[in-house]
């Protein structure tokens, strides 16, 4: 299915991170949005305000995040593609629902424009602090889709692939953006609608009754929406495939084993990266988000010097890429996470790649983005 | 399915059901009879309760009292004539999900039946009814209801709700929950959904207590009553349920209990037939952990105490501030508010056409 032309602003654009992150959610469709003012991510919520009713959508502003993160699943069992928009400590309060969502297998996107904490920390600017909040903050065992822009083009880009991707596992899914890529204004191309790919919703077409958590052979469930006549239940107990709360060891083994294995058996087709100069590198930098532009600055200044300085960037953070990183372990002599934090996707790289080679941390107690300097100095030193 | 009111009927054409092996031996069904037809028998079903009989078939007057009234859905009317042959709540129900978890003497299951009665009396179609629940013995209506059911997150039914009748406004939406879960954890969604007047019927089954937790106080429990959580008895003014939804803007606001299915029924009806935000308080017995604790006997007698504490409001005399509930004091009962205030989607929408004018698309459609 292509895009709706209505919906895109075709055209090329100088607009910030979050005005481009709406603009893609628009073109993809996306029709329910509830959402909160928290800074920095308030720009996509009333761009999304002043848009929606000239492109077809219901946006509310709901009383708190709790509320938000839930009203946009009612939305989602409407019919709707649906959506909500935090930072930091809006992020916290919606984990619940996070895992909601998850058990619910609900198709939905959380856009995250990360700042620091914790706490109130550090609110107007920049941070990559809740990229371990996104794969664990939900009690209970889940497997989440997280994918992290560095530019305004890719806040378009990858809003898209994020709904997609929600349709596609059923599955909530997470755009980590952050302070600096939000409000960083660049040239944005919007392509034609028709250029634009985009997932239908797979509804629940045979005779009744319909099981909501019945599996296809992909392992993911067909959907129903408010009003089909199905008569689902739908509930965040653990459940058998009727919906119906079972409360065993063994329907409880027998949904998180789909839950976790729809997006586990699909690691590899999830993984996103992109390499820089990597035949010859034997020390790499592993970087992400706005992370990752100055990590490339930094291994610029370390090839001027001649060190051999590879560059990955995972652009999709979760599932984790571990098969790639294991493979670069065990070619090189150290890898360095550049990240705006103390290590959280540094702990995930170091599980996999330490058993091969070095393995450091260039983070950050957040609030500026890294000099290239201080992120040489980290090559230097690993280099000894 | 539904027979008119004041329309007898012929008993020739009737008869009693009882559907033992559900019966929790509550005894409503047996003191709710108007003609004295039924009593409790010795014998047991293989659960060990004792189920009633019919003692007296030919009093019978098949005025329905007794299958509304029972919460286990074990006593029905049938009727080859008017093709009447299970329980009421039958459709709406999830027959095979049956016997529920709650207790004897509950009375969640009644309002259940009051809210069947009022769906099938407005008319509204089964697959354009949405019932959402939170979490607790009440959150659990959503897992027995047979229609499109969510069974939500702790206190936050309202605003999954609210998602759900912005986007698909042609549903009937409604919440049915327990006092904790709507006052409480979700005290703050409750006022804002009255606030905007989402277009919800809220059906708030207040029985003064935690009850799936272990009967923790409530910002319902009356001060003096003993709850785990205060075992020297509550100190804290609790919340006025009515007097809330009003003061916040809700539609329609009323209270009634579950002695008064006749009039819970009614008044649950009316709250659906409104566009916007309506609250019908079913006050409620939790013989386990409320009454228990408090001596105040099993579910029967609670139904009982609200049949003599109860005080129907009179317009001239009464607001919905006087709806406050001491300790084993009055319960104020009425429909307290009915008032005409745009909806949610209602203002939403004429807002937007009124400022966008042409370029203005309308309201969305699903996917």
């Amino acid at each position: 299915m292509k895009a709706d032309p209505k919906r895109v602003l075709t055209g090329n654009h100088f607009i910030n991170g979050n005005h481009s992150a709406t603009e893609g959610a628009i073109a993809a469709g996306c029709t329910f949005a509830a959402g909160y003012p928290i800074t920095p991510s308030t720009e996509i919520v009333e761009r999304i305000a002043a848009r929606f009713p000239r492109v077809g959508g219901v946006f509310i502003q709901m009383e708190d995040e709790i509320a938000s993160s839930i009203c946009l699943q009612g939305g989602a069992w409407a019919g709707h593609k649906s959506m909500t928009v935090t930072s930091g400590p809006g992020f916290s309060l919606m984990m619940e629902h996070i895992g909601l969502a998850a058990i619910t297998e609900l198709p939905c996107v959380f856009i995250n424009v990360q700042r620091t904490g914790p706490s109130t920390g550090l609110p107007t600017k920049v941070g990559q602090a809740d990229m371990m909040q996104a794969r664990w903050g939900s009690h209970g065992d889940y497997e989440v889709i997280a994918l992290a822009p560095s530019s305004p083009q890719d806040c378009f880009d990858f809003t898209i692939d994020c709904f997609n991707l929600a349709e596609e596992y059923r599955t909530p899914v997470f755009l980590m953006s952050d302070e600096m890529v939000g409000h960083m204004t660049e040239k944005v191309v919007i392509p034609e609608a028709d250029q634009i790919d985009l997932l239908e919703r797979k509804f629940y077409t045979g005779p009744k009754p319909y099981l909501p958590y019945k599996p296809e052979a992909n392992g993911i469930p067909l959907m129903s929406k408010a009003g089909m006549g199905h008569h689902y239940h739908i509930t965040g107990l653990t459940h058998d495939d009727r919906g119906y709360p079972v409360l065993t060891k063994e329907v409880q083994e027998t949904m998180m084993e789909r839950l976790m294995g729809k997006i586990n058996d699909n690691r590899e087709k999830l993984m996103r990266v992109e390499e820089y100069m990597m035949e010859d590198a034997d020390i790499v930098l592993v970087s992400y988000g706005i992370s990752f532009r100055m990590a490339y600055k930094a291994m610029e200044m370390a090839r001027e010097k001649g060190m051999k300085v590879g560059l990955l960037r995972m652009i999709t953070c979760w599932p984790f890429p571990e098969s790639k990183i294991r493979e670069i372990a065990q070619k090189v002599n150290s890898m360095i996470m550049v990240e705006l934090n103390y290590g959280q996707m540094y702990i995930e790289m170091d599980r996999f790649a330490n058993a091969y080679c070095k393995t450091g941390l260039v983070g950050s107690p957040c609030g500026e983005v890294h000099e290239p300097e201080e992120i040489f100095a980290g090559i230097q030193e690993i280099a000894k | 399915m539904a027979e008119k009111k004041g329309k007898k009927k012929d008993p020739k054409e009737w008869r009693l059901e009882i559907d033992a092996e559900r019966c929790k031996g509550c005894g409503f069904c047996v003191e709710f009879c108007p003609k004295e037809t039924l009593a409790m028998s010795d014998g047991f079903n293989s659960k060990g309760y004792h189920p009633p009989v019919v003692a007296a078939p030919d009093t019978c007057t098949y005025c329905d009292m007794c299958e509304m009234v029972c919460p286990e859905f074990a006593i029905y009317a049938t009727s080859e004539t008017h093709k009447k042959d299970a329980h009421l709540s039958d459709e709406y129900v999830r027959m095979d999900r049956m016997p529920h978890i709650w207790c004897p003497g509950c009375g969640i299951g009644t309002v259940v039946n009051c809210l069947t009665k009022a769906l099938i009396d407005a008319g509204i179609d089964r697959d354009k009814t949405q019932i959402v629940s939170g979490i607790g013995c009440s959150g659990r209506v959503a897992g027995y209801v047979n229609v499109d059911s969510y069974h939500t997150a702790h206190g936050r039914a309202i605003p999954f709700a609210t998602g759900l009748a912005l986007g698909a406004p042609d549903q009937k939406v409604i919440v049915v929950s327990g006092d904790g879960d709507l006052t409480a954890i979700g005290g703050n969604h409750f006022f804002h959904a009255a606030r905007r007047n989402a277009n919800l019927t809220v059906i708030c089954i207040n029985n003064f207590i935690y009850g799936m937790t272990g009967g923790q106080v409530a910002p319902t429990t009356p001060e003096t009553a003993i709850a785990i959580t205060t075992p020297y008895g509550a100190f804290d003014q609790p919340f006025n349920i009515p007097f809330i939804a009003d003061s916040c803007g809700a539609d329609y606001v009323s209270r009634w209990t579950t002695y008064h299915v006749r009039h819970l029924q009614n008044s649950i009806k009316a709250a659906i037939q409104k566009d916007g935000f309506s609250v019908v308080e079913a006050i409620s017995p939790c013989p386990t952990l409320y009454g228990r604790r408090n001596k105040l006997g099993d579910g029967l007698d609670m139904m009982k105490f609200y049949k003599e504490a109860a005080v129907r409001m009179k317009k001239a005399k009464h607001t919905t501030a006087d709806a406050a509930i001491g300790y084993q004091n009055q319960i104020l009962i009425g429909n307290f508010i009915d008032r005409e205030r745009p909806s949610l989607v209602k203002s939403m929408d004429e807002s937007l056409k009124a400022k966008i004018g042409d370029k203005y698309v309308g309201w969305p459609e699903p996917i």
